[in-house]
Order: structure tokens, then C-alpha cells, then sequence
């Protein structure tokens, strides 16, 4: 379903990692490990159609997702490093935002609100995205996922870093919800985390230059 | 269209939670305007006389001030990403955004044009065609900087390289601009600069959103 071919990524000058082949198929997790600096993120970023990789080309369907962007990121779902929060703007005014973005089909009011709930934001609606912790911000951005269960890619860049260990927990359960639907979920993390579904872990410490 | 809806309405909605910053865009505005005189002192032929220009310089000055904001924030918290990420074509977000960009600092300063070129003892023929040829000029300078903005984006300096790109490209827009007012006065009328003028708007509505999307793809990366 997405298939990767031979890919390299360049940071500046310096070469990553190179001659990195895959293929997901849907239902399926895969890990991306490493040490830091490695390119895990840009790994994260070409396999969303954000940069350019080097050398290489990635299909989804068939088709390169470069070429077909718009309609590979109807499929995609990225959440990056950053929450992507507007400071000014509360948890609620944010998700709706990304959620029409994103062209998520579930972006009324009512969903977003659910979605909150779900994450354990409810009663945080009305306050201003700048005053919650790094936690509760990290939980405005996850509750993204109770809204995209029509994307089938998944590509999450440390979800679990600032959550707790219940949270932790709970985004595990809704990554194995989504693979057992038949999505693709991509991540990385430093942390150890039980799934039900078997994970594959790519170490891009083989593939580096 | 999805985007494009909610993208405007964020940022009005951004605007007026930060509405200071609008109103330091505006006071520069007013502020710039109200130096020339005394600098160069309170002739009333000669205030008649560069006033358009001067209201004009400030404008566009006023109008730079703000620009480099246009996307520096949504680069910085990331939101930039996912509007990139977005399945809506992206020319049509980059509208929404120079739109907003418009609505939150172009109104505010054609709404307080007529009464600074009353300082400058226009009479009001001449405000007309001044205010008129504001509000048809204003976005092409948006537009046109909205591509300074995004090649500039995340790069150290980059207020002070901003202007240096965009201001050369602003001469035409000034020279017409400034000289619809200096037509009408004359007696040949306006409406050859107003034409031009509004070329200038659907030539760079038709350029700058690709361009833009472009050089964002490239700071981005």
C-alpha cells in the first residue's frame, strides 16, 4: 500500500541515512527507532510529503505522493514535534480548526467537543491554549485522532512524550483501534510501549551513512 | 473551500485577540504621516503637494510593519505544517490568509485615510481618489508581500531582508498610486492609474499565491 523504495535524506550537507526500502500494508505498525539526530523526523517529514527526499520515491497506491500530494494528504494524518496549537485560540477553536483543515468529515462542534472529552480535556474548553501544561497541550493535538479515523495513515512524531502513564496507556489502545480498522500507523519514541498489534521497527541506525 | 473558510476566520479571529499589534500598524500609519510636516513645515501648497506621496510612503511602510507576522507565528507553533498538509489546494489558503491580512490592516488604515489627508488640506475630490486608489493599491502590496514573507521565513533578519525585497517591487504601486491623485488634480482624471492599479490587483491575485505556496514549501522543508 505504501511502498518506499531506496530512500535517502540530505540535512544540510550531510547525508542521514540512505537505501531505506519498505512496504506497509494496511493493519500495520511500524516503529521507527534510533539515536537522536539520526532523521527519524525527517524520516517522519518526506514520509508525509513535507520535504523532498534526496534520493528515492515513495507511492501510496501506486502513485507517487509527490506528484499526487493533495490526494495523498487526504489519507494522512501528521501530527509533528510541535502541537501546532495557536496560543491565543482555546483547545476547542484549535481542533476545530485543524480539523476542517485537515478535511477531516467529522469537524462540527459536536465532534471536536466528543473528541476533547475522550482525551480528558473536557473541562478545559474555554481557556486559552497558552496557559495549559505541555501535557494538556500534547492531549489538544492527540485528540485529532478521535476525528481522523477516515485517514488510514497515521504518521505521529513522539506521541507519548509529556503524557502520563494513563494517557500513555489510552493512545495505545486507539493506535491498535486503528490498525485493527485497517490503518497504517508510523511513530517513533524513546519510550517502551505495549501494543496488541505486532510492531516493526525500522532502526534508521542501519541505513545511516 | 474548507480551508479557506476557517483559515479566514482564524485569523480575524487571531487579529482581534491580538488587536495591539493592529493598532502599533495603524498608529505607525498616522504617526509617519504626522512628521512630514514638520519636517517640512506647515506651507499649505506644499502640504497639498507631497501629501499623497507622503500618505502613500506611510501607507506602505504601515502595510511592511505587519508582514513579516503573516506567517511567522503559524511557523513557528508548527500550524504551518498542517495547513501544507492539507488537501485543499493550497493557493487557496494563501488567499485566505493575505485576505485576512487586508482585512486586519489595509480597512483599518483606508477608514483613517480621509481624515490624514485632511491634515494635508486635500479637498475632497482629491481624499476620494486618494482613499480609492488606497483600497485598490493596498492589495496588491499585500499580496506581493506575502511572497517576501514566506521566502523569508525562519530566517535571522529576516524583518530587515523582507523589506529590502519587497520594497523595490512596491515602486510601481506607489508611482501609480501617488500620481492617480496628482491626475485627478491635473484635470486628465484618474482612471487610467485606477485601471492599472486594478491590473496590478488581478495580475499578482493571479502570480503571488503560487509563488507563495512554492516559496513556503521551500522554508518549510
Amino acid at each position: 500500500m505504501l511502498q518506499v523504495t531506496d530512500l535517502a535524506c540530505m540535512r544540510g550537507d550531510r547525508l542521514l541515512f540512505h537505501g531505506v526500502t519498505l512496504n506497509l500494508e494496511p493493519g500495520q505498525m511500524l516503529r521507527l527507532a534510533g539515536p537522536n539526530g539520526i532523521g527519524k523526523t525527517s524520516m517522519l517529514r518526506i514520509l508525509c510529503a513535507l520535504v523532498h527526499p534526496e534520493h528515492g520515491e515513495i507511492r501510496w497506491h501506486g502513485k507517487n505522493i509527490l506528484k499526487e500530494r493533495e490526494a495523498f494528504h487526504a489519507d494522512v494524518l501528521y501530527l509533528g514535534h510541535a502541537a501546532s496549537l495557536s496560543e491565543l485560540l482555546t483547545p476547542l477553536e484549535n481542533l476545530e480548526l485543524m480539523a476542517r483543515i485537515a478535511c477531516h468529515r467529522q469537524s462540527d462542534d459536536k465532534a471536536c467537543e466528543q473528541a476533547l472529552d475522550r482525551i480528558g480535556l473536557g473541562e478545559r474548553l474555554d481557556l486559552p491554549c497558552k496557559v495549559l501544561s505541555a501535557g494538556q497541550r500534547r492531549r489538544v493535538g492527540l485528540a485529532r485522532l478521535f476525528l481522523a479515523a477516515d485517514k488510514p495513515v497515521w504518521i505521529l512524531d513522539e506521541p507519548f512524550s509529556a503524557l502520563d502513564v494513563r494517557a500513555v496507556a489510552d493512545l495505545a489502545e486507539t493506535l491498535d483501534e486503528h490498525c485493527d480498522r485497517g490503518g497504517l500507523v508510523i511513530y517513533t519514541t524513546h519510550q517502551e510501549v505495549a501494543f496488541r498489534t505486532p510492531v516493526t521497527t525500522l532502526d534508521l541506525a542501519e541505513y545511516a551513512a | 473551500m474548507n480551508a479557506f473558510a476557517a483559515i479566514l476566520r482564524r485569523d480575524m479571529l487571531l487579529a482581534w485577540r491580538s488587536r495591539a499589534d493592529l493598532l502599533i500598524s495603524l498608529a505607525f500609519f498616522v504617526i509617519v504621516g504626522c512628521l512630514f510636516p514638520f519636517g517640512v513645515g506647515a506651507e499649505p501648497n506644499q502640504l497639498r503637494a507631497i501629501g499623497p506621496g507622503v500618505l502613500w510612503v506611510a501607507a506602505l511602510l504601515s502595510c511592511l510593519l505587519s508582514l513579516h507576522r503573516l506567517f511567522a507565528q503559524d511557523y513557528q507553533d508548527g500550524t504551518l505544517e498542517q495547513m501544507l498538509l492539507s488537501p485543499d489546494p493550497t493557493v487557496l489558503w494563501i488567499l485566505a490568509k493575505v485576505l485576512a491580512h487586508w482585512l486586519t490592516t489595509a480597512v483599518p488604515l483606508l477608514l483613517i485615510t480621509p481624515l490624514m489627508a485632511l491634515m494635508f488640506d486635500l479637498e475632497g475630490g482629491a481624499i476620494q481618489v486618494l482613499t480609492a486608489s488606497l483600497a485598490i493599491g493596498t492589495p496588491i502590496l499585500s499580496l506581493i508581500g506575502a511572497v517576501g514573507a514566506a521566502l523569508t521565513l525562519g530566517l535571522r533578519g529576516g524583518g530587515a531582508l523582507l523589506a529590502l525585497l519587497v520594497l523595490p517591487l512596491f515602486v510601481p504601486v506607489l508611482i501609480f498610486g501617488a500620481g492617480s491623485v496628482d491626475a485627478y488634480l491635473s484635470g486628465t482624471g484618474a482612471s487610467a492609474h485606477m485601471l492599472l492599479l486594478g491590473g496590478g490587483v488581478l495580475g499578482s491575485l493571479a502570480l503571488s499565491p503560487v509563488a507563495c505556496a512554492a516559496a513556503l514549501r521551500i522554508s518549510t522543508e
